[in-house]
């Protein structure tokens, strides 16, 4: 091939991963500039008008803001809970050889790999025939929460504890450190970076949750149903405020995290 | 033994073999409860749900008959979502690889120094909400945008004709959805691809295309076949595309599960949960054989 030739030709394949990056990132830029409509009627979906005021008063919708802060809530302790128990199930997978490991790599496996709408309804199956279908409410979403971030945090923290070099906690005992002090001064700060990023990942994955949520929440309404229940009547631009706010916080902590770890790298 | 020196016990350290699957069984003990209630149990009792005599009421209760008939009927009632379902599955999946490929490969041979701000930008629609993004195809597709206009211009939408709530759109939301599960999995695997290798097939005579063929694609099967599984399986049980950006002609299974539910038809919808569930697992041990990748699972 001329040179000409291979040129157009790596730059042929940039070109279309770039293209492909616009149709990702397009419907950010849509949620950006919807925060500033100024609608005209409620009905339809366009930008009729710039206006500061949703920014300004981003909880005027009914309900709209408590949906956010129930969904913080169960984020929250769905990601304590599942980063604590797929931390331990991480460590199990990766430290030990035992009877029945494959399984238990298959059983954490399965989750991940079922559509949500049957996770969710084979949850509330069991929910109703167990009699607490009136019961249904903030515990059935969290229990939900919990069982669909858990699979995510053992990926995540066993694919760190798989990448840490050995001979650094082998290290550590030949240099007469106990087990609890190898772990607390070796293990836990190396492995740390990987629980962390599991704990962001379930977090997002429990706020932005709509189909297992939606059929286990009762009469509770998380952010996702409320904006469901909006797209029905109509959306007020206040909910591209709260997804723009959402998008510039989760940026700069990646950012954050990026610029960290090359910090931390230089060293 | 404190917790802390249960989670540091490497296979190096452990005092004895039975000791260390003991640790094991200790640290698993709480995450496999866990899901032995929240998801083996629940299957169960979607299975058994299925079976219950549609006769009953969430109020009066159901009675357990073994009522196989509610399969025969759901799969003769909602045959067309089923089959609709795993049409637009397919078509988004082919989709996402088409579009997916050549970013991931941009990102793994071409970025550069680019690379990590590429990666963020692949995740970075994970960064808002899922139903606020696929909102804005409303917009995006919508009769007023540009896009319809332009292809209005080239003739290829006729002048009645509409981008919102039609196939297309439900494709598209469902492709948009579900590309960043193919991209990053094809990252992966591209990056672990020797550079040289693909070298070493140009120096043995052979063309780019043929390089790619014999040398790049083989190599980044496993991301390949994982990116299917993980874009194919949530797109073919998903109802919010096809809901938002779809007509009632273009309901999916998802669609109908959720309204029998809401409507308090259980035992239909969970028989009609089971055969996706069903349908799902024989399709992926199928394609997983044939692509020759099973140290996946």
């Amino acid at each position: 091939m001329t040179r000409a030739g291979k040129w157009v030709a790596d730059h042929l394949v940039l070109g279309a991963g770039l293209m492909v990056l616009l149709y990702l990132l397009t419907p950010i830029f849509v949620v950006v500039l919807m925060s500033f409509n100024d609608p005209a009627s409620r009905i339809g979906y366009s930008f009729d008008g710039f206006t500061l005021d949703n920014w300004r008063q981003p909880c005027l919708p009914n309900g709209l803001c408590e949906s956010v802060v129930l969904s913080v809530e169960i984020a929250m302790m769905a990601t304590f809970f599942a980063t604590i128990l797929g931390t331990l199930m991480a460590f199990a997978l990766v430290r030990h050889r035992f009877r029945g490991r494959s399984g238990v790599n298959v059983m954490t496996f399965l989750p991940m790999a079922s559509p949500e709408i049957v996770m969710g309804s084979s949850l509330l199956a069991l929910f109703v025939s167990s009699g607490l279908a009136g019961a249904l409410g903030f515990w059935t979403i969290l229990v939900a929460h919990i069982l669909f971030c858990l699979s995510f945090v053992v990926v995540t923290v066993k694919a760190r504890l798989a990448g840490l070099d050995p001979r650094l906690e082998q290290a550590a005992m030949d240099l007469y450190a106990n087990e609890t002090q190898t772990f607390r001064k070796v293990t836990f700060p190396l492995v740390f970076p990987g629980i962390l990023a599991a704990a962001l990942l379930s977090f997002s994955l429990s706020f932005d949750d709509f189909i297992i949520t939606n059929l286990n929440a009762g009469q509770e309404v998380t952010f996702p149903m409320y904006v469901w229940g909006a797209a029905q009547r109509g959306i007020p631009p206040q909910i591209n405020v709260v997804g723009t706010a959402m998008f510039f916080l989760a940026l700069a902590l990646v950012v954050a995290g990026e610029v960290r770890a090359r910090r931390a790298s230089r060293v | 033994m404190s917790a802390a020196s249960l989670l540091s016990t490497t296979p190096v350290a452990s005092a004895s073999k039975r000791g260390a699957s003991r640790t094991a069984y200790i640290l698993l003990l709480l995450p496999l409860l866990w899901l032995f209630v929240f998801f083996v149990i629940p299957l169960v009792s979607l299975v058994s749900t299925s079976l219950y005599d549609p006769a009953g009421s969430l109020e009066t209760g159901y009675a357990m008959t073994g009522h196989v008939q509610n399969y025969v009927s759901v799969l003769a009632d909602y045959r067309s979502h089923i089959l609709r379902s795993f049409a637009y599955a397919a078509a988004a999946t082919i989709a996402c690889i088409v579009l997916g490929y050549p970013l991931a490969y941009a990102i793994a041979f071409k970025a550069g120094r680019w690379k990590n701000l590429m990666l963020v930008a692949v995740i970075a629609p994970f960064f808002t909400s899922f139903l606020i993004r696929t909102l804005s195809w409303q917009m995006l597709l919508g009769d007023q945008a540009w896009f319809a206009d332009a292809l209005r211009f080239v003739h290829i939408l006729g002048p009645d004709g509409h981008l919102l709530a039609t196939p297309f759109a439900v494709v598209t939301g469902l492709t948009y959805n579900f590309l960043p599960f193919m991209v990053l999995p094809l990252y992966t695997s591209l990056e672990k691809v020797d550079p040289r290798l693909m070298e070493a097939g140009s120096d043995l005579y052979a063309s780019p295309i043929t390089t790619f063929a014999k040398v790049t694609l083989p190599l980044s099967m496993p991301g390949l076949v994982a990116g299917t599984l993980l874009t194919f399986i949530p797109a073919a049980g998903d109802y919010i595309n096809a809901e938002l950006l779809g007509n009632p002609r273009t309901q999916m299974i998802g669609n109908v599960i959720q309204n029998l539910f809401e409507g308090g038809s259980y035992p239909e919808a969970a028989a009609l949960s089971v055969t996706l569930m069903a349908v799902i697992v024989v399709m992926v041990l199928v394609y997983i054989r044939r692509a020759g990748t099973e140290e996946l699972l």
